[in-house]
């Protein structure tokens, strides 16, 4: 199935204003977490930290609303959540982590926990993943070359990137670009050709912005615990949410894009098998 | 539960599932003859008492029934299981160790521990040597030394010994860091070569990490008396395995186009070899101690999503 399992799906944004001006989308990733801290569900959560270095995300732990809000926006490069859990736990002392993930970091965190080889009493402090709809990844070099070549920018003029409607998107002080999606293939990395997971599966909660309208996320909370958060910080009023549009631009595009990664997925693997490349060993 | 190990050792080892009443002959003098094992008696007195059970028990039918108490059918239940000690810091018996708040349990319901020098003081060498009993699992931590006599002895003794021969910690498994011996150290500079079981004895399953944590161990078990061999596959796979270190990870990972950049490698490595630079793992040689928990943890080598699923209820 092209959505894995889910307990429901739904369309929904954070009704805190301070994250709706910082968020991608609807801030579900940052309203899940702040209302997660705030009822010592978690007691931090690792998520993609700006540095210095303009589009260059760092891990970082955050244990507060102010973090979380520093470090919202969906940064299209590789933040590798999974290499800080183990300094929250033993440095930090956290009992109960959050984090934040694309497919593919979900599944290795889900495979820690399932099989937690030399991961001594860390898998178990993970409390919250919050999966995040992912298409592909860019190596950081990536977004460079094609917004320097294509988009005749930088990275340290862009304020924000986003994909929607066919295209790659910068903001910069000159207004927005759009790079149609087809120019940027080839430029993902090469791991992400044989992944078949676009809304990670996974996860205890998944999010993302396709099938959804501006200023609004889909959500498929997933798991006993990941279902109990969302509707709580429902509840709370935390989070709105409205009927999924089943349409074109909705569920049927969602489905659509999510069926066409499978089956790219697949036709690569195909293509590895016949020139005898190694695949993941599927258990 | 002895049923559901004897049945996945027979899956295991390709054979026929006895006939019952076999099985329960069987069953009876294993059961017997632990008991006496575990009284501890001087051996001579050991070994007539378990002959007369076995008399006993081979003489007539009732008599097998009279003497199947509920005493020894609790303890043929669960799995004998030998904790041999070769060349390692004992870093996984002390990870078993560590499952406090389940240990006791483990060790008085669900298995029955009867060979290791240092769980319990049964060892085949040395004044209070005693003859190695049959064993359903032997878990072998440390990489063994070729030339230490009493360590290839012993090891080649419990292939004979035990249904299932586990490479217990990284160690055993891949050499870890023996592998950097050269000799040359006391007590014995002349042992030099540690290598992986493996390479002296057909091993059953391996379960890597340095040390394999606490968690892993007690999973292990559970599955083990459950004959949940889904869970154990991984184990299986991995028993004739060479997945050691970072450069494993570069070759078999990012050199075959598979990285993904998540960053479990890192996360899992002990000893901080690794970090992601340029969202991929960039591995410090001067730092690895070959465990291949890098690799072992990989999404990318294998995944399990039966089993993730099956735990998140999906």
């Amino acid at each position: 199935m092209a959505f894995g399992t889910y307990k429901e799906v739904v369309c929904a944004r954070s009704t805190d204003k301070d994250i709706q001006k910082v968020s991608q989308d609807g801030g579900i990733v940052t309203a899940l977490f702040a209302y997660a801290l705030e009822e010592n569900i978690i007691e931090g959560a690792i998520v993609a930290g700006d540095t210095e270095d303009p589009w260059k995300p760092e891990p970082t732990i955050a244990l507060s609303r102010e973090d979380l809000l520093a470090a919202a926006g969906t940064k299209y490069t590789f933040s590798p959540n999974a290499i800080k859990i183990k300094e929250a736990v033993r440095q930090n002392g956290l009992e109960k982590i959050g984090t934040v993930g694309t497919p593919c970091q979900i599944m290795g965190l889900r495979k820690m926990q399932s099989y937690p080889f030399s991961t001594r009493f860390v898998a178990d402090k993970i409390k919250l993943m919050i999966g995040i709809f992912c298409t592909e990844n860019f190596p950081r070099d990536s977004l460079r070359t094609f917004i320097d070549g294509k988009l005749h920018s930088s990275l340290a003029a862009t304020t924000k990137m986003d994909i929607g409607k066919g295209k790659f998107w910068i903001d910069t002080v000159d207004g927005k670009q759009g790079l149609k999606i087809k120019e940027t293939h080839g430029y993902e990395q090469a791991g992400c050709n044989i992944c078949r997971d676009l809304v990670a599966k996974y996860a205890d909660v998944s999010t993302g912005s396709i099938g959804s309208a501006d200023g609004w996320s889909t959500v498929f909370p997933r798991t006993e615990g990941g279902n109990e958060v969302f509707q709580a910080a429902v509840e709370a009023g935390l989070i709105e949410t409205k009927p999924m549009d089943e349409g074109k631009f909705g569920l049927e595009l969602l489905e659509k894009l999510a069926n066409n990664k499978a089956d790219k997925g697949n036709a690569e693997r195909e293509r590895r098998l016949g020139l005898g490349l190694p695949l993941p060993q599927e258990l | 539960m002895l049923e559901g190990l004897k049945k996945w050792f027979n899956k295991l080892l390709g054979r026929e599932a006895k006939p019952d009443a076999e099985d329960e002959k069987a069953k009876l003098k294993d059961s017997v003859q632990q008991v006496v094992e575990a009284e501890s008696k001087p051996a001579e007195e050991a070994k007539k008492a378990a002959d007369a059970a076995k008399a006993e028990a081979e003489s007539s039918e009732p008599n097998i029934e009279e003497s199947s108490t509920q005493e020894v059918e609790k303890v043929a239940d669960k799995p004998r299981v030998g904790y041999i000690h070769m060349s390692g810091c004992t870093g996984d018996g002390m990870s078993l160790t560590e499952n406090y708040d389940i240990l006791s349990t483990v060790l008085t319901e669900m298995i029955d521990i009867v060979y290791g020098t240092t769980l319990v003081d049964v060892w085949t060498e040395g004044t209070f040597a005693q003859e190695m009993p049959e064993m359903d699992v032997a878990l072998i931590e440390g990489s063994v030394c070729l030339q230490d006599e009493h360590s290839i002895k012993e090891l080649l003794e419990v292939r004979e010994k035990a249904g299932l021969v586990v490479a217990f910690g990284s160690c055993a498994m891949t050499g870890c860091f023996t592998r950097y011996s050269r000799g040359g150290q006391l007590a014995q500079p002349k042992h030099e070569s540690f290598v992986p079981i493996s390479n002296l004895v057909k091993v059953d399953a391996a379960i890597p990490g340095c040390p394999a944590s606490p968690e892993i161990i007690a999973k292990t078990i559970v599955a083990l008396v459950n004959g949940d061999m889904d869970y154990l596959t991984p184990m299986l796979n991995m028993a004739a395995c060479d997945l050691a270190c970072g450069c494993d990870l570069q070759t078999s990972v990012v050199n075959k186009a598979l990285c993904c950049g998540c960053g479990t490698c890192v996360l899992a490595c002990p000893t901080r070899a690794l970090e992601m630079v340029e969202g991929r793992p960039s591995h410090n040689k001067s730092r690895c101690i070959k465990c291949g928990a890098c690799s072992t943890h990989c999404p990318r080598t294998w995944f399990p999503a039966e089993r993730v699923k099956k735990d998140l209820g999906l």
